[in-house]
């Protein structure tokens, strides 16, 4: 038996056993993050001689191209040790995650302020930073195209549309009582992870290097450094411990830092760091893609649907990164939870001087569904119901039940959902306490609104859904877990370590999950799409079961016994009255040169999407939830506060209910911040105006009622066999905030009855205030 | 004179040769391998990097939380610093608000964790009375967590900043305190190579050193000066810093006036500005959050000639004076008289300013103020409005109403005060507001924050919502 050390978390003891799937316990580093002991990527100690690095770019161009680029002042300024530009690259010059459009370093063109041209190595990160904007750069200029909207007018688009189309026979447009068009027009967001962007690269000898990165992607960083250097991927590795906030913005975006780094290290033989100042980060790297959508939808007396015809507009900036595969989100998710009879979803992917938008938790998803919510309010207002009804008479139902792309709506909880947050939210008594209220108070109105998410899992580039892992059993029982998950918050390593302890039948204490790196798990698909756990959890079950049944043999002819009759459970392993400690076994099994290390491997069933004929089923299947905002506005300034948040959610069978909640509210109030404070604004020239917290703001604690009631749906379980039947729960709730938009909307209509009330996202006091005016102005 | 840094952590005293003017705190310890305080905006704005100080107060140790990006080193001298790497031993167990965090899930990716740990734990050395909701929220208002949405850590914080603190810090508080008393004397005076950091400790020594040196940066709470440095790059050589002079930091009220001196922080002012009604402090309580307005200071808020600070506005309406300082020469002026243009005041060479005298408010006067701003708290003003309105009766007698963020510098709103005079507050129609008058005041600019048009609408309207609210009172009054 193992004797226990101070803190030591290899406690195997049976009495200190708890049943570790579906446990809320903390996470794994939870005591390092209060302690400030959890090591970052610049929390590692520094190898001898670093070099630290800074990004240079022209500080006044948006769009052109350099005529002369005059980097004297910069590797004369102090402490300068190395000044690389594009032609220093020694192979392929591209981070990109697919098209090969975005250059490591531009080697002339300007097509988006802070295109990086050259990279600025020095002793300290102060003498990079500042060297890096010394430089004389001519640019012959060009005029920008920055908005969506000024961009499709001109014809720029990045790709072709793409349409989802569906014509019945019966309804339709004719047979509708009711036709109207709508638009909206909704900003992006920045992601503003705590902990910046930021890689280290050690060289190891001349042909080896070693990334330590912040990044959901750390294969596809390897895969592009080597082919810059035009190395084998075997011969670079890249690790990623933690990070400090990512939300899709270190999907593919983290790539271009750690690439620089390595350039670096490969040049100058040193270690290199590149940490972005938060400046630049917020200017150099991609954000949500802001939309604009204009539709038109048919429908009958009671608001039911009968036609939907929208066109999704996005700013993809200066390269594809992932565009198509957000757009394409936006359309899976722009029915929401509702049906449209006959239905055409387009999207138009504009290309703009602008730096390129990138995955950002719901990946376009909100943006569709924001849509969808919107024109429910807008029917709800002009046939005069409670849009809750409309929305009701709306959802997905029997007959009616084949989104737009295809697939059949099953296994769909958000009836019931919304018909519990309705009741324990007390809508129906708030609605009419509101309508009091509003009809007294002439500067003071509140509003409120009930919606619902239908957000579907799995990566619609079908190959990327494959999870994989690597465990080894140590002789001391002690278990190491490495996947090819990273830890972004979201507490994967933790629910691994719970499943894969569930396995094992020990305390997740016992089980040790390492850094995600490239040289224990090879070819990993990006964090992304909600599906850490579904894809790596099952994937590191599976290893752990592998590793279970031998030991199981092993123990079984200990005991004399069927290996079908062992037991593992309270750090035992048991059959009948036989039973031996899982550490003494651990051992045992080295003593009879049985292996206890495997990999495992999951690849998500069922899936079928061919894009080319937009039909098929891209989703293993659909997370839901719903939430009921309150909201306060004073239409003299636009302010506006929320004042109370329901919240009802399907995680099917939480593998921790603590850390599932926690994915709840702080999505929720992301999304939130997306449609309330977060405003960016770029100038006419293309320069990012809010490109610091000072001037861009995302939520803080005020912003968040004291009235916060969040509950998980008692779920029976995932019906599709998911790791432990449980639901992705990364994304899906963000888009919870949804009715926050459309509770100030409600608001706003109590202003024109029988009309909608033309409000943008965000909801900042300026573009309330705006709102109003446009009502007074039409009576 | 000292040329040594003296300051406590740990409980040990640490002694600091050869620190820049402006290297600042949140480097300092990162580079020496203290890296539990982490780095999230270098500006002030995200908490990430609160550190706790401890200065002597009577016998006792108040502690208040600061952002260390912006944090100059030498202003460590004499206080006791406690980072998120003091609060607990290895392999010890956890202090009690690290303890709660964990408790409640309050951390995700843990990044901001530090900054939070660090802005509870002086609430938990602070006032125990105000850990309620909005007690709480207050206090890691300046503390940005993109994970969590905060539920959890304002629950954590709620639970344990309600009990009497009970660490190491309380234990040994009788030796800090002594060994604080022992370090905080004496002016200070660092010099290398054309750099400069003094520390004067009276007005009599800060004019002498400021008129040796023209050509010093003053520093007060540096949440301007600060970002300077680690967002402009700009290499200040010279440094003077005001936080230990000690007239700069006087209080004084007499029957007509209250005097602050120009060092007075946000925080220590703001309970003595009760006199002048709930508006000002409602805006104080939003100027940053806590580590902003434990270090920033009111002088600081006038002097940097910002268009767009909050209190000079509330000031001017007020008809505050300031007094200006050089040499042994001192001169009274109105503040309204302070700014001539964007980037232009009037200050001279190696003056500065040592006070500002704010009049009490006179019977029947009503202060109604209004910050604007796209987010409640630590967010910078797209308007600022305060009007000081004294009425006969329901009839507007006198005003002074001034505005930020409407002009190139804080502005009075003179044609629309002459317009006001004799309007009856208690039934009016609103088209007979006269908002258009501001016109003939302000043509506002369009920035990030706000366009002109908002500004201009916005500007309108709180002139309608400060006479509701007049229209009101008055008629709470009659009945
Ligand atoms: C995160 C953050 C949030 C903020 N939020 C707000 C806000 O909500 N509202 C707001 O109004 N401001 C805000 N500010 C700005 C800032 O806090 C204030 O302007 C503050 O009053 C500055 O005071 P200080 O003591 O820090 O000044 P410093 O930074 O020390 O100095 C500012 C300027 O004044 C000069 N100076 C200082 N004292 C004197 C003196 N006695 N005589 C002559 N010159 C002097 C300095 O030389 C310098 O030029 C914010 C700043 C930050 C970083
Ligand atoms: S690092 Fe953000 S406040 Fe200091
Ligand atoms: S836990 Fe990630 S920012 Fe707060």
């Amino acid at each position: 038996m193992t004797s226990r050390r101070p803190n030591d978390e290899v406690v195997i003891a049976p009495k200190n056993t708890r049943k570790a799937a579906g446990d809320s316990m903390a996470h794994d580093s939870a005591r390092g993050h209060v302690r400030g002991s959890a090591v970052y990527v610049d929390d590692i100690p520094e190898p001898k001689a670093m070099l630290h690095l800074a990004p240079g770019y022209a500080r006044d161009h948006a769009a052109g191209t350099v005529t002369h680029m005059d980097l004297s002042a910069v590797r004369a300024a102090p402490g300068v040790v190395a000044v690389l530009t594009a032609s220093d690259i020694p192979f392929v010059n591209d981070c990109s995650p697919a098209l090969g459009d975005d250059a490591i370093l531009s080697d002339g063109d300007i097509t988006f302020h802070g295109q990086v041209l050259f990279v600025v190595a020095a002793e300290t990160r102060k003498q990079a930073l500042n060297a890096a904007t010394l430089a004389q750069i001519e640019v012959d200029a060009a005029a920008p195209t920055i908005s969506a909207r000024a961009g499709f007018e001109q014809g720029s688009l990045l790709m072709p549309d793409y349409t989802f189309k569906r014509k019945s026979d019966s309804t339709g447009t004719a047979n509708a009582a009711h036709q109207q068009q709508g638009s909206l027009t909704m900003g992006g967001q920045e992601h503003f992870y705590l902990e910046g962007q930021v890689s280290m690269a050690v060289p190891f000898g001349d042909d080896e290097m070693q990334l330590y990165v912040s990044s959901q992607h750390p294969a596809e960083i390897q895969h592009i450094i080597a082919q810059m250097l035009g190395w084998t991927n075997a011969r670079v590795m890249v690790d990623c411990r933690r990070m400090g906030g990512a939300f899709g913005g270190k999907e593919s975006q983290a790539a271009q830092w750690a690439a620089l780094a390595a350039l670096v290290a490969y040049k100058t033989g040193r270690p290199a760091k590149m940490r972005l100042d938060r400046d630049d980060d917020m200017r150099l790297t991609g954000k949500r893609h802001d939309f604009e959508c204009d539709w038109s939808v048919s429908h009958n007396d009671a608001g039911v649907i009968s036609n939907v015809e929208v066109d999704l507009i996005s700013r993809c900036g200066a390269s594809a990164d992932l565009s198509m595969g957000i757009n394409d989100r936006a359309m899976f998710h722009a029915d929401n939870a509702y049906f449209y009879p006959d239905v055409r979803i387009t999207t138009h992917k504009v290309w703009t001087n602008t730096v390129s938008n990138t995955a950002f938790r719901g990946f376009g998803g909100p943006q569709g569904m924001l849509f969808a919510e919107r024109m429910m309010n807008d029917i709800a207002f002009r046939v005069g119901r409670d849009p809750l009804d409309v929305r009701y008479d709306n959802l997905y139902r029997d007959g009616a039940d084949i989104t737009p792309y295809g697939m059949p709506v099953t296994d769909f909880t958000l009836p019931d959902i919304m018909q519990q947050l309705e009741a324990s939210a007390d809508y129906r008594a708030r609605v009419a306490e509101i309508e009091a209220f509003n009809a007294k108070s002439a500067f003071t109105k509140k509003g409120i609104a009930l919606t619902p998410v239908k957000f579907g899992v799995s990566f619609t580039l079908k190959h990327l859904n494959q999870g994989a892992a690597l465990i080894h059993v140590y002789a001391d029982g002690s278990v190491h877990l490495s996947h090819g998950g990273t830890e972004m918050g979201q507490g994967l390593y933790t629910k691994i370590s719970q499943i894969v302890a569930s396995v094992f039948g020990v305390d997740a204490r016992a089980v040790r999950a390492s850094a995600t790196r490239t040289d224990k798990v090879p070819n990993a698909s990006p964090t992304a799409a909600s599906s850490g756990t579904d894809l790596n959890g099952k994937a590191a079950e599976n290893a752990a079961l592998t590793i279970r049944a031998r030991m199981a043999r092993l123990a079984a002819s200990m005991f004399n016994c069927d290996n079908e009759t062992i037991i593992f459970d309270g750090g035992m392993v048991k059959s009948g009255d036989s039973e031996i400690a899982f550490t003494e076994l651990a051992g045992q099994a080295v003593l009879n040169r049985i292996s206890l290390s495997s990999t495992g491997f999951y690849a998500t069933p069922k899936l079928v999407w061919e894009r080319e004929k937009a039909w098929g089923r891209p989703f293993l299947y659909f997370a839901c939830g719903a939430a009921c905002s309150e909201v306060e506005i004073d239409i003299l300034t636009g302010e506006m506060r929320v004042t109370r948040v329901d919240i009802l959610h399907d995680v099917g069978n939480s593998v921790n209910p603590a850390i599932d909640i926690g994915q709840i509210e702080g999505g929720f109030v992301q999304g939130m911040g997306w449609l309330t404070t977060e405003e960016l604004v770029f100038s006419d020239d293309g320069k990012l105006m809010t490109h610091a917290p000072s001037t861009y703001k995302i939520p803080t604690a005020y912003d968040v009622p004291e009235d916060f009631n969040v509950a998980l749906y008692s779920s029976k379980g995932n019906l599709e066999d998911t790791v432990h039947r449980s639901r992705a729960v990364g994304e899906p709730p963000l888009m919870l905030a949804n009715s926050v938009y459309c509770a100030v909307h409600h608001a706003l209509a109590s202003l024109c009855p029988g009309q909608s009330p033309d409000l943008s996202a965000p909801t900042t006091p300026e573009a309330i205030l705006d709102a109003i005016t446009k009502i007074q102005a039409a009576k | 004179m000292r040329s040594t840094i003296e300051f406590l952590r740990g409980g040990k005293l640490v002694k600091l040769d050869g620190a820049m003017p402006t290297d600042t705190l949140l480097d300092y310890l990162r580079e020496t391998g203290s890296c539990g305080t982490k780095e999230g905006c270098a500006e002030g704005d995200c908490g990430a990097c609160t550190v706790v100080l401890g200065s002597l107060d009577g016998d006792k140790v108040t502690y208040r939380p600061v952002n260390s990006c912006i944090t100059f080193l030498p202003v460590l001298d004499g206080k006791e610093l406690i980072t998120v790497d003091d609060l607990s031993v290895k392999d010890g167990p956890l202090h009690p608000v690290q303890d709660a965090m964990v408790k409640h899930h309050a951390s995700q990716c843990g990044f901001c964790t530090p900054g939070f740990v660090m802005a509870i734990f002086a609430q938990y050395h602070g006032n125990n009375a105000d850990a309620d909701h909005e007690g709480v929220v207050e206090q890691i208002a300046g503390n940005l967590c993109r994970c969590t949405g905060y539920r959890p850590i304002t629950a954590a914080a709620m639970e344990v900043c309600a009990r009497a603190p009970d660490d190491v810090f309380t234990s040994r508080m009788r030796d800090t305190s002594a060994l604080l008393a022992d370090i905080s004397g004496g002016p200070l005076k660092m010099e290398k190579g054309g750099y400069m950091f003094a520390a004067p400790q009276s007005v009599a020594e800060l004019a002498e050193v400021y008129s040796q040196h023209p050509g010093a940066t003053l520093v007060a709470g540096a949440t301007d000066v600060g970002l300077w440095v680690t967002k402009k790059h700009v290499d200040i050589k010279q440094v003077i810093y005001l936080g230990r002079v000690k007239e700069l930091q006087d209080i004084t009220s007499t029957d007509d006036a209250i005097t602050l001196g120009a060092g007075v922080t946000f925080a220590d002012a703001m309970p003595h500005l009760e006199t002048y009604g709930d508006d000002f402090q409602a805006v104080l309580s939003r100027i940053g959050a806590k580590q902003v307005r434990a270090a920033g200071t009111i002088g600081g808020n006038i002097a940097n000639g910002s268009p767009i600070g909050d209190t000079p506005p509330i000031l001017i309406s007020l008809d505050a004076t300031i007094t200006l300082q050089k040499g042994e020469t001192t001169r009274t002026i109105a503040l309204e008289n302070f700014f001539i243009d964007y980037g232009s005041q009037d200050i001279g060479e190696s003056e500065f300013v040592a006070s500002i005298t704010v009049p009490k408010p006179a019977a029947n006067t009503h202060l109604k103020c209004y910050k604007i701003s796209k987010r409640h708290d630590q967010d910078i003003s797209a308007v600022l409005a305060a009007f000081n309105i004294t009425l006969s009766g329901s009839v507007i007698s006198k005003c002074r109403i001034a505005f930020g963020g409407m002009a190139a510098t804080p502005k009075r709103a003179l044609a629309l005060e002459a317009a006001l005079i004799g309007f009856d507050v208690s039934k009016f129609d609103i088209q007979d507001v006269p908002v258009s008058k501001l016109n003939q005041d302000f043509q506002p600019i369009s920035d990030m924050r706000a366009s002109a048009k908002y500004r201009s609408q916005v500007a309108g309207n709180l002139i309608i919502k400060a006479l509701l609210e007049l229209q009101a009172s008055v008629a709470g009054d009659a009945a």
